[in-house]
């Protein structure tokens, strides 16, 4: 198709092909560089306001979804196209011929003929040699000559249409993208053990995306190697409809749960904030706690739980736990565990004091009448972060997309395609008998439209054979 | 005789194949280039037994899994493949003086994997993301890949050394093959490489989606895997639609191995995390 149109010989070019491989290649390498999509802060800090704000307005912290990288690849996707539409005909017209003919004058134009002579007359050849040019080649033709024949045999034509099967398939892969992007969804969603969703919050956007289902999660594991490396993820999920349940499935980081087109990944897990499980325990557990008071300097047991108050001995007020913080602090510091609670002196205002497992001293610091510390201070007994008692949420990646099954049709057919084209080859030949006197002149010429250096080998090695075929 | 042993023994047969077979093509010696062969086969007959052998420890360990989980091993692999390409080429064109610009990069990669502090040959455990059977698929076929562009590479230095003096009928430089058969293997070579890195990323991609979720995102790995997939693109194109021959194919597939090496080593330099250490 010969066609004058400025803009198609633009795109028609493999000049453009070429430049537009080595732009994506070129500026590919600018997101590798800078770290994309991190937090805005961290550029301005890094470069300063002036380049802060140039690479902003070239969205180089999200450059592969900027404008200009997406048009560097519609380009190459027009390219293709075009090119693939320009030259289709003319190939399909070399792979279907309405006849296919054969031109002895285009083999005798090659510099590379082997050639023989062998015992035997034309017509005792002939048998033997289409049927080995059968064999290896396929299909074929036999045209008499005046003292001979001439056999001409061709194979994989069309892989002639390898290259269009490579370029279709680089389309499929951007059209599946494309679907991806418009029809799905990348969300996630931290789920507690023993907890649900029924929607997730998207990557980009931050939107929150229902399912139309509902994720339980049952439980998550982790294991780890004796080195200390992890070895398993897993987190027990099950799927609810309507508080039915549909699915039940282990998911382990390679091995997804799919359900209504939605695939969901083991991505991540963490340790639930410490506070609530901490506040659930100490609810529960006994206190012992020592009164020291000033004035007599005698020292006083009580049993108290959080929440409960209990009267200073000699008529000091009252004292009440109010809560437990395993990650204390004080002044800036962190004074590890404690407990907080609120004493109520006889005069006065209430306040608070702090009792930190860890330094039983502590409150004399404040210098009060009464000086409260924990009793017995058995570290076991306050810990709370007994392994059993830790409670995890499951990381969980939700995705979906519509055109991951084009995008591999596309993975298939490249393969496929950069096979055909790069150890396929249309590929020709022609053996010419003549006789001579009561012998045989034989040669060999093969043409090849890919190649061109291992159809000269299969030349040499079919005329060896067809000259000891006697 | 455990693998490290082994294969750090491998490292001395190819280095010792290289010294021979370039120093039959410097003295235009037949025996050495008998010996290198000789020794060469041998490397890598080790070089695949330290492979197996290691992979038959990690079971003896309990950690079972192929050894292609880390540097090391990607390494011993690496080298693995340079040798079995060469060894092809060898039989299949005849072209011992390739030797002499192949298994010296093979010896690199061993000695790399065997000298260097920074790369460990522990065994390890297989973290939960490798668990997968696509890491095989992936490790392999990239490593096919880009073993053939390194021959490749090897090939297109030759190239620029014969084209110095391409019709010189005695010396060293007579001894290289004739600029056609070089660029034409060159072509051969790196046609290899592109279905195999093609493929090469097409099973990281299906992996990762089955991993994470998503089959592209842009981690430097993967972008870098698809600049060095570009640059060859271009040359294939340059090559067939354009006429491009010669000496300017030897510089792109230079430019083109280049990027496989950044893909390779250079992007554990780049800020960021590969995804392998995200979960
Ligand atoms: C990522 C994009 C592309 C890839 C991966 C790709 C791949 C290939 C491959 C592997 C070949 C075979 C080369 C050989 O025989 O050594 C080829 C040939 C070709 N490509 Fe592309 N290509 C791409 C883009 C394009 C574009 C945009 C055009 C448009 C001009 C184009 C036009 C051609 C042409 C005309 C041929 C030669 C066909 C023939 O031999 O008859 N390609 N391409």
């Amino acid at each position: 198709m010969k066609n004058k149109n400025p803009v198609w010989k633009f795109f028609v070019s493999v000049k453009l092909t070429v430049f537009l491989l080595l732009s994506l290649a070129a500026t590919s390498v600018i997101g590798t560089i800078i770290p994309q999509n991190a937090d805005p802060e961290i550029y301005f800090h890094k470069f300063g306001p002036f380049l802060f704000r140039l690479f902003e307005v070239l969205d180089i912290f999200d450059m592969y979804h900027a404008w200009w990288f997406q048009l560097l690849l519609f380009l190459l996707i027009t390219n293709i196209v075009v090119c693939s539409i320009d030259r289709l005909s003319a190939t399909w017209k070399l792979v279907f011929p309405k006849k296919i003919m054969f031109n002895l004058a285009r083999f005798e134009k090659l510099k590379n003929k082997e050639a023989f002579s062998i015992d035997g007359l034309p017509g005792e050849l002939e048998d033997k040699y289409t049927s080995f040019a059968a064999k290896k080649f396929g299909r074929q033709q036999v045209d008499k000559t005046g003292d001979g024949f001439v056999l001409f045999a061709e194979k994989w034509r069309w892989a002639r249409f390898g290259v269009y099967i490579v370029h279709a398939s680089v389309i499929l892969l951007i059209i599946g993208a494309i679907i991806g992007s418009l029809f799905g969804f990348e969300g996630f969603a931290n789920i507690p053990e023993g907890e649900s969703v029924d929607s997730v919050r998207l990557r980009n956007s931050g939107r929150v995306q229902p399912l139309g289902f509902t994720i339980h999660n049952e439980d998550f594991d982790i294991s780890f190697y004796d080195t200390g490396a992890p070895k398993e993820f897993r987190s027990s999920l099950t799927i609810l409809e309507n508080g039915q349940p549909m699915l039940k499935k282990d998911i382990i980081v390679n091995d997804p749960l799919r359900y209504n087109g939605i695939s969901i990944y083991m991505a991540s897990y963490g340790e639930m904030a410490p506070e609530k499980q901490a506040e659930h325990d100490f609810s529960m557990e006994i206190i012992h706690l020592n009164f020291t008071i000033k004035s007599s300097g005698m020292v006083y047991k009580r049993k108290t739980e959080i929440g409960k108050p209990v009267n200073i001995p000699e008529g000091n007020g009252t004292f009440t736990l109010t809560a437990f913080n395993p990650d204390a602090e004080f002044r800036g510091q962190n004074i590890g565990a404690a407990l907080a609670g609120t004493l109520s002196p006889v005069q006065g205002e209430p306040m608070e004091v702090l009792l930190p497992l860890h330094f039983p001293n502590f409150d004399k610091m404040r210098r009060g009448a009464v000086v409260i510390s924990v009793a017995d201070q058995q570290k076991e007994t306050f810990s709370p972060m007994k392994k059993e008692d830790v409670r995890y949420y499951s990381g969980l990646e939700v995705n979906r997309d519509p055109g991951v099954w084009v995008v591999y049709s596309g993975f298939i057919i490249m393969i496929v395609g950069c096979f055909i084209t790069f150890f396929m080859s249309h590929q020709q030949i022609c053996i010419e008998v003549m006789r001579k006197g009561n012998k045989s002149d034989v040669r060999i010429m093969g043409i090849a439209n890919k190649n061109k250096i291992g159809m000269r080998r299969q030349v040499e090695k079919f005329a060896k054979h067809l000259a000891n075929m006697r | 005789m455990n693998s490290s042993q082994l294969l750090s023994f491998v490292t001395f047969m190819y280095g010792f194949a290289a010294t021979f077979y370039i120093a039959a093509w410097i003295f235009k010696q037949t025996m050495p280039a008998k010996l290198a062969r000789w020794v060469a086969i041998a490397g890598i007959l080790m070089n695949a037994a330290g492979f197996i052998l290691r992979w038959k420890e990690s079971y003896d360990i309990g950690y079972g899994h192929a050894p292609l989980s880390n540097m090391y091993e990607s390494l011993v692999f690496f080298a693995l493949t340079i040798g079995i390409i060469y060894l092809f080429i060898e039989i299949r064109y005849k072209a011992t003086v390739v030797g002499a610009f192949a298994t010296p990069i093979a010896f690199l990669a061993m000695a790399y994997a065997s000298l260097s502090p920074n790369v460990s040959d522990k065994i390890q455990p297989l973290i939960p993301a490798l668990k997968s059977n696509w890491l095989i698929a992936h490790v392999v076929t990239c490593f096919f890949g880009y073993a053939a562009f390194a021959v490749a590479f090897g090939i297109s230095i030759m190239y620029l050394i014969k084209s110095w003096a391409p019709d010189k009928e005695s010396g060293i430089l007579a001894r290289l093959p004739g600029l056609n058969d070089l660029d034409e293997l060159t072509h051969q070579m790196i046609m290899f490489g592109f279905l195999f890195l093609s493929i090469g990323i097409i099973t990281g991609a299906v992996w990762a989606n089955s991993a994470w979720g998503s089959y592209w995102s842009w981690d430097p790995k993967e972008t870098w895997s698809l600049i060095t997939w570009f640059v060859y693109a271009t040359l294939l194109h340059a090559r067939t639609m354009r006429g491009w021959y010669g000496k300017r194919i030897a510089y792109l597939s230079i430019i083109g191995f280049g990027a496989v090496l950044f893909t390779y080593f250079g992007v554990n330099y780049l800020p960021g995390l590969h995804s392998y250490g995200a979960v």
